[in-house]
């Protein structure tokens, strides 16, 4: 327990997942490294198809079997890659949780809430069913779940989504995990939901004191909601740092596309929204070099030769690019012309 | 639940009706004398009208559907016009046969298909999958009267473990029956375990691709797990109302095989019946056909209630 306190919860280290899709083999994620303490929040931003899933998944180790993964992702000290399905179930569920993006469909429609809530305290701490229920009863309540005592007997289908998604999170944190996955928790809800389940999200992170990785395609989500963030570019990470100094300087051409193609409350109307021009990459077909050169405003030659080196810009600021002298510089304007 | 069942029943009960107006309407109404029929083109008139009376034919035709209808709710459904002997009795004594009949064969059914096809979908992809799987495509481009007599020449004719025809009936034990129903049974089991098989597998395959298969895997449940804790009940309703099918089928449809291992049975009766002209035991083996299919359809419907909370809701 002693050599715990030095160790970063979770310490991944150049991790590659090579899926096989429709189109041939892709390397939907390379040389992601990140590591994250106890009770640290990071957040992974980037379009759909960038790669942030299938890192979520491949720390739960619930990718495809036909996926190939390299690279080190540690537990504790303890490595994942590899690990047989049977001791990965000892960790699902227990120490690593996850709550996914459709409520809707994430609960099974012919099993009781209660049920499903229980499940893992059953699976996980061998308690009694009776003790199960009583938990689950608990959770539900403090998931923000109406009248547990008597709706833990309700079927998923007799609740709506930010209900559903209520009771998902109760799931997840069953267990009391020390690290919880949220990948876009809220992208499937109505807007009014939406931070309301994030505020549960938080209090629960912080009153339980477990790690967070929250995924994400809203910089305002992610803006408010986590420590650190990771911004990924076709199975890459493009930019990494504290979220408020991110936010501050972003370095990396495609963040600051990102930023500016979010919609922005007062703007005129009529006013169109920005776009990043191009087509995000497939994976099965990624540019050599740089992921973002087919797309960046600054792309010079050098950009295609090789896949550029994380910069260091600032306190714990990193970013891949090579052009951070032109991009940090001139951010405004940089990719309007 | 109990609302959900009497609907069904109000449902079943308006079906039977509907059926025994049509079937009442088809055979009996429609042009065409069942008394001169039964004593040929070459019959006097006299014996003819008078037959004609003797049946009752002679009354109004709503008369003699309530007569009818009346008997069936009383079990008393007439004389066979060829035996002489009631209907009933005749109906009875086929239905000792069909019914024990179908259910063997559906438990075979089962047995084999939920194996098959839970197997194939677990392994999808993979060596076992594809061998299963052609089997099953063999099972169903075989005809079910050719496998018949293969399983004869084998069982019968070479090892002589079972007998190759007839029905021991049940008075000598019920061992007896059971053996001289297995191979028919078997043959009608093949072709519907092949087609069960391919539906039970792709219905788990569908529900395996489900969000909630990955977030029972989130949970830590391991893939076998999964597959009979979460899987297998979402998968079973495309699964019965195929079964469902296939055990309305098993009552009325096996005459084939009946007639390849000449066994007594509701089939039998039907078709020598309708080479009999004796309209008043096919009337009333049509209907009772019609009500055993209703019948199964309701028991499937009850059933899917039972499985997926979401139905009774819906339904109330």
């Amino acid at each position: 327990m002693g050599a715990r306190s030095n160790m970063p919860l979770i310490e991944v280290s150049d991790l590659g997942v090579r899926l096989n899709t429709g189109r041939g083999p892709a390397q939907a994620v390379r040389g992601v490294s990140f590591s994250l303490e106890r009770g640290e929040t990071l957040g992974l931003v980037g379009e759909s198809g960038c790669g942030k899933s299938v890192t979520a998944l491949s720390l739960m180790g619930l990718l495809p079997d036909s996926a190939a993964v390299t690279g080190s992702i540690k537990l504790d000290g303890e490595e994942l890659v590899g690990l047989s399905d049977a001791d990965y179930c000892r960790l699902r569920g227990n120490r690593i949780s996850m709550i996914f993006q459709e409520p809707m469909t994430a609960l099974n429609p012919m099993h009781t809430i209660g049920h499903q809530v229980a499940e893992p305290l059953r699976r996980h701490k061998k308690v009694s069913a009776a003790q199960a229920r009583k938990e689950a009863i608990a959770l539900l309540d403090r998931v923000g779940l109406p009248d547990p005592a008597r709706r833990v007997d309700a079927y998923p289908h007799q609740f709506s989504g930010g209900q559903r998604q209520r009771i998902t999170i109760a799931m997840a944190l069953a267990c009391e995990p020390d690290l919880l996955i949220a990948d876009e928790p809220t992208t499937a809800l109505d807007v009014t939901i939406q931070g309301q389940i994030l505020d549960l999200i938080a209090d629960l992170v912080e009153e339980r004191g477990m790690s967070m990785i929250l995924i994400s395609h809203d910089l305002g989500v992610i803006a408010e909601n986590v420590q650190r963030m990771m911004v990924m570019y076709g199975g890459t990470v493009v930019e990494s740092g504290p979220t408020d100094e991110v936010f501050r300087r972003m370095g990396h051409p495609y963040t600051q596309g990102l930023f500016r193609a979010r919609p922005k409350l007062g703007a005129r109307k009529g006013t169109r929204l920005k776009t990043i021009s191009g087509t995000v990459p497939e994976l099965a077909d990624l540019p050599s070099g740089c992921t973002f050169s087919d797309r960046c405003p600054l792309v010079i030659d050098r950009c295609r030769a090789a896949l550029p080196p994380m910069v260091d810009v600032g306190p714990g600021h990193l970013v891949r690019c090579i052009r951070t002298d032109m991009s940090m510089a001139e951010r405004v304007g940089a990719l309007t012309a | 639940m109990s609302v959900f069942v009497l609907r069904r029943l109000l449902t079943l009960l308006a079906t039977l009706v509907g059926a025994s107006l049509i079937i009442f309407l088809v055979l009996d109404a429609l042009p065409g004398n069942a008394a001169q029929m039964l004593m040929g083109a070459d019959a006097s008139a006299d014996a003819v009208r008078a037959l004609t009376v003797k049946l009752g034919l002679d009354q109004p035709l709503a008369v003699r559907y309530l007569h009818w209808t009346k008997g069936l709710l009383v079990g008393d459904l007439g004389n066979s016009y060829a035996y002489g002997t009631p209907v009933a009795g005749l109906i009875a004594e086929r239905l000792m046969l069909t019914i024990p009949l179908a259910i063997m064969a559906m438990t075979i059914t089962v047995t084999l298909a939920l194996s098959a096809g839970i197997y194939t979908a677990a392994n999808h992809n993979k060596l076992g999958d594809v061998g299963v799987m052609s089997l099953t495509q063999v099972g169903i481009a075989l005809p079910n009267f050719w496998f018949a007599i293969l399983l004869v020449l084998l069982f019968s004719v070479r090892l002589q473990w079972l007998s190759a025809g007839g029905f021991a009936g049940w008075d000598d034990g019920i061992w007896l029956g059971v053996k001289s129903l297995l191979l028919p049974a078997i043959s009608l089991a093949v072709v519907q375990a092949a087609i069960l098989a391919r539906v039970t597998r792709s219905a788990v395959l569908e529900v395996l691709r489900e969000d909630f298969v990955r977030t029972a895997r989130a949970k830590g449940l391991g893939k076998r797990e999964v597959l009979w804790s979460h899987v297998l009940r979402n998968a079973m309703i495309p699964v019965m109302t195929v079964m469902g099918l296939q055990f309305a089928n098993l009552l009325a449809g096996t005459i084939v095989i009946e007639n390849v291992f000449y066994l007594p049975g509701l089939g039998r009766l039907i078709f020598q019946s309708i080479a009999n002209r004796d309209l008043i035991v096919v009337r009333n083996c049509v209907m009772l056909l019609a009500a055993m299919v209703v019948i199964v359809n309701f028991v499937v419907d009850v059933l899917y209630a039972f499985i997926d909370p979401r139905i009774k809701v819906h339904d109330l």
